[in-house]
């Protein structure tokens, strides 16, 4: 695997929305190489016929009834907000629509 | 960032269908009506005081985890069935990463890869009774987010705002997508079969009964994809040479939420990518807004490299593996296809083609069908809903199946007509007493005072009154001229405020008026 | 006051001896949360108003509940008074791990990001210990979002060994394990990702359990890696440990991933390995799990615990799983995309921090999510939410997290494999002793090893023990050996830890944690020290 540089690790800091400064992305960059070095071993073991395991337990088709359950009151729903306004959460303004 | 509020140049439509071959791509989100959410047990009303139909699941707390409603994934299999749909024998949620305010976790639970459904086909049929067949690419389930207002700004639109107030109460309501392979060999017609694919997936929803497929509300919601490429001269719109030409770059156009507007956007898409393409610019794969107001499209979000939602499997819900002997059982309940169903019942009640297709386009079917079942006469059934009702349903800018009143109220009404308590004009006023909310129709009757008079004792005065207020008319009646009798009707009618028996005011009037000779004792009885 | 079964002081007694001696009403709830809350006000120590520990002390709590503790035990006695017949824990201390949600309680992970932060919910498991009537005295700190082997990666600061105050007590779930080993509680719940209950345990001289994945719900546990996350019991002793199992596991319809079924009897299990016979137990020693990388005291105490466990009549073999070597590389590239996507929801919206960015007029919602998470993660928490991100984005997909779960398959198969040789496998917990604090901080590779016996029981979902195998000769402090078992066999655990537990402790005449050095002389030492 190739190194990660550090533009990379800009872009993928802006995937996960974290302003990273300038001397995190170098530290982040140079230490996230050795990791990734230290990790490459995977891609070598497994062959093609070898099945992912995404879950640990072979559970299948968990549901439950179509049958409502008490909510949150509207204070309890608000009350770790940040900030709220008019029985809403109150966020900054969103600069493009989704 | 690029916002374009200025229309775009345009082509005549006629010339672009004649350079240009559309291809269309369709996202329906459909909001399935279970009673609750799709992993949680808030329920799913509509209009609720905001954040109340809220709990840690679709809140995205932390700790709280996801729980898969049954009754989300048995609509999602129907809906799939009735789409002539392959079922997934095994597969799985995926989590579809990206920050957005209104998505509780930032990540939408969704599938990926592996969708529920796939492989499938609507029939559409088109206003001249032709059918078109849109295959569709995949049918999944996903969860909806919760609702952003914007605040501050002259428009209270996305910009220029100072904040944003979000109430999570739709966030995790159950959506299935439903998307279509690139509709290829639509020609001139790609507005028209983007409208009818809609309207027919709609009737197909509805009939189900997995939803109230309800536009306006924002429980059926379409996205239009479109793309021009250079139209092969000589062929037929989906013939092999053409198909042989390389896709266009599309745009996807949002918010497309009336069927009407369905058929605008895509023809305003068209003649946008035909200008840009003939003047030699590049058609940008971006997201489009549609405007209802305007009639035009404007830009959104550039499409970029930038995107990258990192999907994985959802950890948190385990896979699904429907048994096959319960897929067919669900398959058993599917409803009868809508145009099949529309066929039959034309053929019981004897309809025309038109009269059926304005009970279609009106949305009335369901409705008339419910009304004869009630009791009343298909024709009768159908002048009510395709007449008065739609007129004012029309003009109150409600759907029909809204307005204040239920098919056994209206087949109610026209039993009265039919008994001859009511004429037609006096059931039209009751009509509007019941859509006032004044009770039904026999209460209305009696409240209003609004029953035909048939009492000899009232209508002998107002005959008695009629004829002396209109001695020439009367004299012309004696006089042999019984034609002139319809004038004297109608002034005891207009005496009577319409409620008068007419069959009866008018034997009383011919009694009173015979010529001399033949005048015996007359007494009523 | 107190009855024959329990020492003089209430703090050195064990959670079934408390019970038993609750049960018969010989001590009241009330007097036992006392105690224990005056041992944690005596050797604690303190926090500044940011939460952050000021001076040389355990530091094990985040957050103290003294007075919902006394109301809760008073409500116990009364309760016992009024002749009500309570569940058999009634009445005992616990001490909850911060990841958990507690409703009215703060619960912030050990993040800057949570600070305040106060859930309007029970975690299902939380729920489990106030249905038990079991008095919860507080929320123990950990690493940041229990990404750690230290609990230096706090954003409150470290929890010290109660063994040295100068080493670490393992992490995440070190403030429990400290807790335990500082007679501040009887009792405390853990999370287990990669071995955040059994290292602590190891390196703090005290017992703790991940059981099979499922077992126990994960509803309301702050999630790290969602298909790896188990919450267990820590306790000091193996009886102990399986009261609480028992009141902690159990099928939950909320966590689709929660177990149906039958659960095993792991406190009878437990029960019948005190009796110190292991006739007819075959235990496999797995040859990737020592060697090369384990201090040499390390591997002398499980070389005994061998020998002991064949004195029990257990019959020992050697079994192979080759693919473990390549285990540690497939739990980080797994945990940090998990992670990354788990993590997203701290966003400055809807709870916790919101960090306006500097030199931004009215900055957009986008920004403010990029300046919080910036200023409420820490180093670790950025560094795996950014390697996450790497291995799901597209073009690596494939090549990172697809083989990763490929490798997973393969875990399994040789645990598979293993299990058909033997009844419960056993390695040392931790390849070292407690280490300096400070020592790993700058090599997060050198960290992530801590973990590399325990995490392939989170890969596969096996549940596993860490419980005393006594103290290194080199520096005399504590070893854990672990112990594995086969999905759903969490009472194999019980069984041989507790024959181990009971052959050790006779031979030692008693427990490993009575030979913790005194607090108060290490506590006083640190005091003069600090006005030096």
């Amino acid at each position: 695997m190739s190194a990660i540089s550090r533009e990379e690790v800009s872009h993928l800091a802006m995937l996960a929305r974290i302003d990273l400064q300038p001397d995190e992305l170098d530290r982040l960059a140079a230490q996230l190489d050795v990791i990734l070095d230290a990790v490459a071993t995977v891609t070598q073991v497994a062959g093609e016929d070898v099945p992912a395991t995404s879950h640990p337990m072979p559970l299948t088709n968990v549901t439950r009834p179509d049958e409502p359950r008490p909510c949150l009151t509207q204070e309890e729903a608000l009350s770790g907000a940040p900030a709220a306004e008019a029985g809403r959460f109150r966020v900054p303004r969103i600069l493009e629509e989704d | 960032m690029t916002v374009t509020d200025t229309t775009e140049a345009v082509l005549a439509y006629d010339d672009v269908v004649a350079a240009y071959d559309p291809v269309l791509g369709l996202e329906v989100h459909v909001e399935l009506n279970t009673a609750t959410k799709m992993f949680c047990g808030c329920p799913t009303g509509f209009g609720a005081e905001p954040n109340t139909q809220v709990c840690p699941v679709c809140l995205g707390l932390p700790g709280a985890l996801p729980v898969l409603n049954a009754r989300g994934l048995e609509s999602a299999i129907r809906i799939g069935l009735a789409l002539n749909c392959e079922i997934a024998t095994w597969c799985r949620f995926a989590r579809k990463n990206y920050f957005y305010p209104d998505m509780p976790k930032n990540f939408q639970t969704s599938q990926y890869d592996e969708p529920i459904a796939f492989n499938g086909f609507l029939d559409v049929e088109l206003d001249d009774g032709s059918t078109f067949r849109v295959e569709i690419e995949r049918a999944h389930m996903e969860e909806d987010t919760g609702k952003s207002t914007h605040v501050g700004g002259s428009t209270g639109r996305i910009h220029g705002a100072d904040h944003s107030l979000v109430d999570y109460n739709r966030a995790g309501i159950p959506l299935i997508e439903i998307v279509t392979k690139p509709v290829e060999g639509a020609g001139e017609r790609a507005p028209e079969i983007a409208r009818a694919y809609v309207s027919a997936l709609r009737d197909l929803l509805r009939a189900l009964g997995v939803s109230d497929v309800r536009m306006e509300q924002g429980s059926l919601r379409c996205d239009a994809n479109l793309s021009l490429r250079a139209k092969v001269p000589g062929t037929a719109p989906g013939s092999a040479e053409q198909r042989a030409v390389p896709l266009g770059t599309r745009s996807e156009t949002k918010n497309v939420n009336s069927l009407r507007s369905v058929e605008r956007a895509v023809r305003y898409e068209m003649t946008r990518h035909a200008a840009r393409l003939a003047a030699g610019l590049r058609i940008v794969q971006e997201t489009r807004h549609w405007h209802e107001d305007t009639g035009i499209t404007t830009s959104g979000r550039e499409k970029s490299d930038a995107e990258d939602y990192r999907y994985f499997p959802e950890p948190d819900l385990v896979p699904m593996s429907p048994d096959p002997a319960w897929v067919d059982e669900l398959r058993g309940t599917l409803p009868e296809p809508p145009p099949q169903r529309r066929r039959r019942l034309q053929a019981d009640w004897g309809f025309a083609d038109l009269e059926m297709r304005d009970l279609v386009n009106a949305g009335a079917v369901e409705l008339v069908e419910a009304t004869v079942a009630a009791g009343a006469a298909p024709a009768a059934a159908r002048k009510w809903w395709s007449g008065e009702l739609a007129r004012r349903a029309n003009a109150d800018g409600v759907e029909l199946a809204a307005m204040p009143v239920t098919p056994a109220q209206v087949a109610a009404l026209q039993g009265l007509v039919d008994a001859g308590t009511l004429t037609d004009s006096l059931a039209r006023q009751v009509l509007e007493g019941v859509l006032a909310g004044e009770g039904e129709p026999a209460d209305v009757v009696e409240s209003r005072g609004l029953r035909v008079v048939s009492d000899d004792g009232a209508l002998g005065a107002a005959v008695d009154q009629a004829i002396a207020d209109n001695p020439d008319v009367a004299d012309k009646v004696r006089s042999g001229k019984v034609a002139a009798v319809g004038a004297l009707v109608g002034a005891v009618m207009k005496q009577m405020r319409g409620q008068a028996d007419a069959a009866k005011v008018k034997a009383l009037l011919t009694e009173r008026l015979a010529p001399a000779d033949s005048t015996t004792d007359v007494t009523t009885s | 006051m107190t009855g024959t079964t329990l020492p003089a002081d209430l703090t050195r007694a064990t959670a079934a001896g408390l019970a038993q001696a609750l049960a018969a009403r010989e001590v009241s709830a009330v007097e036992v949360a006392q105690a224990h809350l005056d041992r944690i006000a005596a050797v604690d120590g303190t926090r500044d108003a940011d939460g952050v520990a000021t001076g040389k002390a355990v530091h094990a709590f985040l957050h103290v509940c003294a007075e919902n503790a006394l109301a809760d035990a008073k409500a116990v006695d009364d309760a016992r008074a009024a002749g009500q017949t309570l569940p058999v824990l009634a009445g005992v201390p616990i001490a909850v791990k911060d990841v958990m949600a507690t409703r009215g309680l703060p619960t912030t992970c050990g993040s800057r990001i949570l600070q305040g932060w106060v859930p309007p919910y029970d975690a299902t498991v939380v729920a489990n210990i106030r249905a038990a009537r079991m008095v919860v005295l507080g929320k123990t700190n950990m690493d940041e979002f229990a990404m750690g082997s230290s609990t230096e990666h706090s954003a409150y600061g470290p929890t010290r060994n109660p063994w040295d105050l100068d080493r670490i007590p393992g992490g995440s779930g070190g403030g429990s394990a400290a807790s335990l080993a500082a007679f501040e509680t009887p009792l405390a719940t853990g999370t287990d990702t990669g071995g955040s209950i059994r290292q602590p345990a190891s390196v703090t001289g005290t017992v703790g359990v991940k059981p099979t994945y499922g077992a126990v719900s994960r509803y309301g546990l702050v999630a790290l890696a969602s298909s790896l996350d188990q919450a267990g019991p820590c306790a000091r002793t193996v009886l102990d440990t399986a009261l609480l199992h028992q009141v902690m596991a159990g099928h939950d319809p909320m966590d689709s991933t929660s177990l149906t079924g039958e659960y095993p009897d792991v406190v009878a299990a437990a029960r019948a390995g005190a009796t110190g016979s292991l006739d007819g137990v075959t235990v496999g020693v797995v040859r990737e799990l020592s060697g090369d990388g384990y201090q040499a005291g390390v591997l002398r105490r499980f070389e005994e615990s061998l020998a002991v466990l064949t004195e029990a009549g257990a019959k020992v073999v050697e079994v192979s799983c080759p693919s473990f070597a390549v285990a540690l590389a497939a739990y980080y590239l797994i945990l940090p995309s998990e992670a990354s996507s788990n993590l997203a929801k701290f966003d400055a919206m809807r709870y916790g921090l919101r960090v306006e960015p500097g030199g931004v007029a009215a900055p957009t919602a986008e920004q403010v999510m990029g300046a919080t998470r910036a200023a409420g993660f820490g180093d670790e928490v950025k560094r795996r939410i950014i390697l996450g991100t790497y291995a799901l984005s597209s073009g690596y997909y494939d090549a990172y997290y697809g083989s990763a779960q490929k490798v997973r398959t393969l875990i399994q198969r040789d645990f598979a494999a293993a299990f058909g040789q033997a009844d419960v496998l056993v390695s040392p917990t931790s390849p070292t002793t407690a280490f300096p604090l400070g020592d790993k901080l700058e090599n997060p590779l050198a960290m992530y090893l801590q973990d590399v016996a325990t995490i392939p029981a989170n890969l596969a979902g096996v549940p596993g023990m860490s419980l005393p195998s006594g103290l290194a000769d080199e520096d005399g402090l504590p070893v854990g050996l672990q112990i594995l078992a086969p999905a759903g066999a969490d009472d194999r655990l019980y069984r041989v830890g507790g024959a181990l537990e009971a052959i050790l402790t006779a031979r030692w005449g008693g427990s490993v944690l009575d030979r913790v050095p005194d607090l108060s002389a290490a506590l006083a030492t640190a005091a003069n020290g600090a006005t030096r």
